[in-house]
């Protein structure tokens, strides 16, 4: 497009994602963990560090990077190290498809969800190898929660985007978007098709099983500080523990994208072609705006619910979530070729 | 196969429950371990968020469910007990009140109630009166460090800055009447420290107004919550029989159904007069703990509503001079006094021999308070009959059959206080 060759082009991809992931865990770190869970427990939060702790985030990140990097003795060394380096692989692989704009994506994938998924769930694999390789009991069973807990949340997740993927004819998440901007609904297409209004039980499954696979409460058994003191991430310290972290609330970032994406219409604006160049400038503020309504409500039922016990969670899965989501997929074909 | 484990056995065929069993004889119980499958042995605690200070437990792990559990304490012994010996019966209220350090009123006043005994003083009215009004209270703050505590260990951690909040202001009063926090050593032998201040009407009120709403909250956040309910109802089952045979008292006991409260069964201070409830649950399992918790709150408000109303006037000490020091002013004038307070400050006073034990309805259970005398100015024996302590010996039945996640909701539901277990 701008007459640039594949190595410039490339560098130029790789230079966003590695600045865009670190930045939108900063942003939700402060935004969510610092500033909404500090105002929802009645209390201020960061105040003193820059306007209202906008800068505390900085010096935790200082703090973690001057910590001595410890690993137990017993510990499975190399993949120790490599551990918290697949999680967040995973990470930065998820931003690869995200569309911000007709043009801003990095790569536009045919198969977009698809790999969307498929990259997110090699991070159970990095938090397998934490689990395993800590020579910790604790880390153990946190890692085997989530072994558990990847296959028992995979599914319904894939089962959900499948009425999207159905309905929009396409699994390019770009193509989703232009589906959504230029759908109807029983023939009226002024705010074109969100798929929120069609595929609300879709986006009730998406949500629900999203919010495992981010292992955030009530689905945080992996984690689960209460019972096993951090899980996977208990032997890490410092920057691998600080990866980790970056990690989590990347991927929170990614799938609150992915689901505004799919769910929301995306950078997509009623009355605006969707090959408008105007949506380049526009789609990236929408699509954050979208992002944080979406985060918010993540972090929301974070903040205020208990947790589920190992079985309950498995025992939801298999015997709710994921019947639901069957019939869910068979009503939307069944639509689908009515309409 | 040894007498004890054929026995173990034996009952176990006639369907009865073990409590209590060695090592040994567990080995033999047959069906519970198979000596094929390998077994974990997770180590939770002194250092483990959940294990409310240094409590240690050794649990025996297939996968996630607990087979066999062992609490090990004595992480935090202080040797408070043997330090009472060697401190006169004026100093034994600062030692005692560092026991059960979320609800230091209840030490004091057990203590306080033996001493009295022995020396066969009555307090005035309104000492009574005050020490009731400020026990319930101080059973409210606890309460509420209760549910913020359960709330974080089932996962809710927004709970625990909640309780902790309503706490500081049921603490703050305290502030205000005790002129300490925590370990306030304001219920003495012989009445309490000091008279109420002026307008301590006031800062009673603002509690009883602001706390139904948050209790109503709490209720919301947890009580009617299906993830809490799931969590809670049958887990960590427990029943009369068994409560009793373990000594179990407080929250555990009732919650099995058992109306068993001090405050009403064995009446001291003026509970005779005041109305209450006791609040007994069902099933013995851990939301009927958490549920009598929250509605123990509500019964203590309507105590402290009533203490509010029927405050009587009068002294807040007994006027005997050789148990109580004499006023600052007095001390300038007379003789008498001056030696008087010289000779309690320094030798203490001296308490007829013989042997007391006074209970108390504390927040965890029956807290009762040994004293044997010899005559001379300090005990030559006490002890405290702690009911954390015993409570946490129904742990390891309780948590049997059980999962991880569910042995750190038993913990949490006995709400044990390690200073007070070992003391």
């Amino acid at each position: 497009m701008l007459g640039l060759v594949y190595w410039q082009e490339t560098a130029i991809k790789l230079g966003v994602i590695m600045g865009v992931v670190p930045v939108t865990s900063l942003i939700f770190v402060y935004v969510f963990l610092f500033k909404m869970m500090s105002y929802m427990q009645s209390r201020l939060g960061p105040m003193e560090t820059g306007p209202h702790g906008t800068l505390q985030i900085i010096a935790e990140a200082i703090k973690f990077l001057q910590k001595e990097d410890i690993s137990p003795d017993n510990a499975d060394k190399h993949v120790f190290v490599m551990a918290p380096v697949v999680v967040l692989m995973s990470t930065f692989l998820l931003y690869v498809v995200i569309p911000a704009g007709p043009d801003l994506v990095v790569q536009s994938l045919d198969t977009g969800i698809f790999y969307a998924l498929a990259v997110s769930s090699l991070s159970a694999l990095g938090v397998l190898m934490a689990g395993w390789a800590s020579a910790n009991k604790y880390a153990l069973m946190g890692g085997l929660r989530a072994a558990g807990q990847l296959i028992a949340y995979e599914l319904p997740l894939v089962l959900a985007v499948v009425g999207v993927v159905i309905q929009a004819g396409t699994m390019n998440l770009q193509g989703i978007v232009v589906a959504q901007a230029e759908g109807s609904i029983f023939g009226i297409d002024w705010i074109g098709n969100p798929y929120i209004l069609t595929q609300f039980i879709g986006f009730a499954i998406f949500m629900t099983a999203a919010q495992a696979e981010l292992t955030q409460t009530p689905f945080d058994m992996p984690v689960a500080e209460s019972e096993l003191v951090g899980g996977f991430q208990v032997e890490y310290t410092g920057f691998r523990y600080l990866l980790f972290f970056m990690a989590e609330f990347g991927t929170a970032f990614a799938f609150s994208a992915m689901a505004s994406v799919m769910f929301l219409g995306g950078w997509g604006l009623p009355f605006i072609d969707s090959t408008d160049n105007i949506l380049n400038v526009v789609g990236p503020v929408l699509m954050l705006a979208k992002v944080m309504l979406v985060a918010f409500v993540i972090f929301w039922v974070r903040f205020s619910f208990p947790r589920l016990r190992e079985d309950q969670l498995q025992k939801f899965a298999w015997k709710f979530l994921i019947p639901v989501s069957l019939v869910n997929i068979v009503a939307t074909g069944i639509l689908k070729v009515a309409f | 196969m040894s007498i004890a484990s054929r026995q173990v056995s034996a009952r176990l065929a006639a369907g009865e429950s073990i409590l209590r069993m060695s090592e040994a004889e567990a080995e033999v119980v047959e069906g519970v371990i198979d000596p094929e499958d390998e077994t974990m042995i997770m180590n939770m605690g002194p250092q483990h968020p959940s294990t409310h200070g240094v409590l240690r437990i050794l649990l025996e792990l297939n996968g996630e469910n607990v087979l066999r559990s062992k609490p090990i304490i004595g992480y935090l012994h202080t040797g408070m007990e043997k330090t009472a010996e060697s401190l006169t019966y004026v100093q034994g209220a600062t030692n005692v009140t560092r026991m059960d350090y979320a609800s230091p009123l209840f030490n004091e006043l057990a203590f306080s109630l033996a001493v009295e005994e022995l020396l066969g003083i009555e307090i005035p009215e309104r000492a009574t009166w005050i020490r009731m009004m400020m026990t319930e209270l101080n059973r409210m703050a606890s309460h509420l460090l209760f549910l913020a505590s359960n709330g974080m260990d089932l996962g809710a951690v927004g709970m625990m800055l909640y309780g902790w909040k309503e706490r500081e202001e049921i603490l703050r009063f305290f502030e205000t009447v005790t002129g300490l926090r925590m370990n306030h050593n304001y219920i003495r032998p012989g009445g309490v420290a000091a008279d109420l201040p002026d307008g301590w009407e006031d800062g009673v009120a603002r509690i009883l107004v602001a706390l139904p709403k948050r209790l109503e909250e709490f209720d919301t956040l947890m009580t009617g919550q299906p993830i809490w309910r799931d969590r809670t109802q049958g887990v960590g089952l427990i029943t009369t029989p068994e409560a009793v045979a373990l000594g179990a008292t407080g929250p555990i006991l009732r919650s099995t159904g058992a109306a068993w409260d001090l405050r009403r069964d064995q009446p001291y201070l003026a509970y005779d007069q005041v109305d209450f409830d006791v609040v007994v649950g069902t099933y013995g399992d851990t939301f009927d703990r958490y549920a009598i918790r929250l509605n123990e709150i509500r019964e203590s408000m309507r105590i402290v509503e009533q203490c509010l109303e029927m405050m009587p006037t009068g002294d807040y000490r007994t006027q005997d001079p050789k148990v109580t020091p004499p006023p600052r002013a007095r001390i300038d004038e007379s003789m008498e006094a001056l030696i008087h307070h010289f000779k309690i400050f320094t030798e203490g006073f001296h308490v007829p021999e013989g042997e007391a034990y006074a209970a108390v309805e504390s927040p965890r259970g029956e807290l009762g308070c040994y004293i044997v005398s010899d005559g001379s100015p300090k005990p030559l024996r006490m002890h405290i009959r702690a009911p954390s302590f015993v409570n946490l010996q129904t742990v390891p039945h309780m948590l049997t059959g059980g999962m991880i996640a569910d042995a750190v909701a038993i913990i949490s539901s006995v709400d044990p206080i390690m200073g007070e277990v070992d003391r």
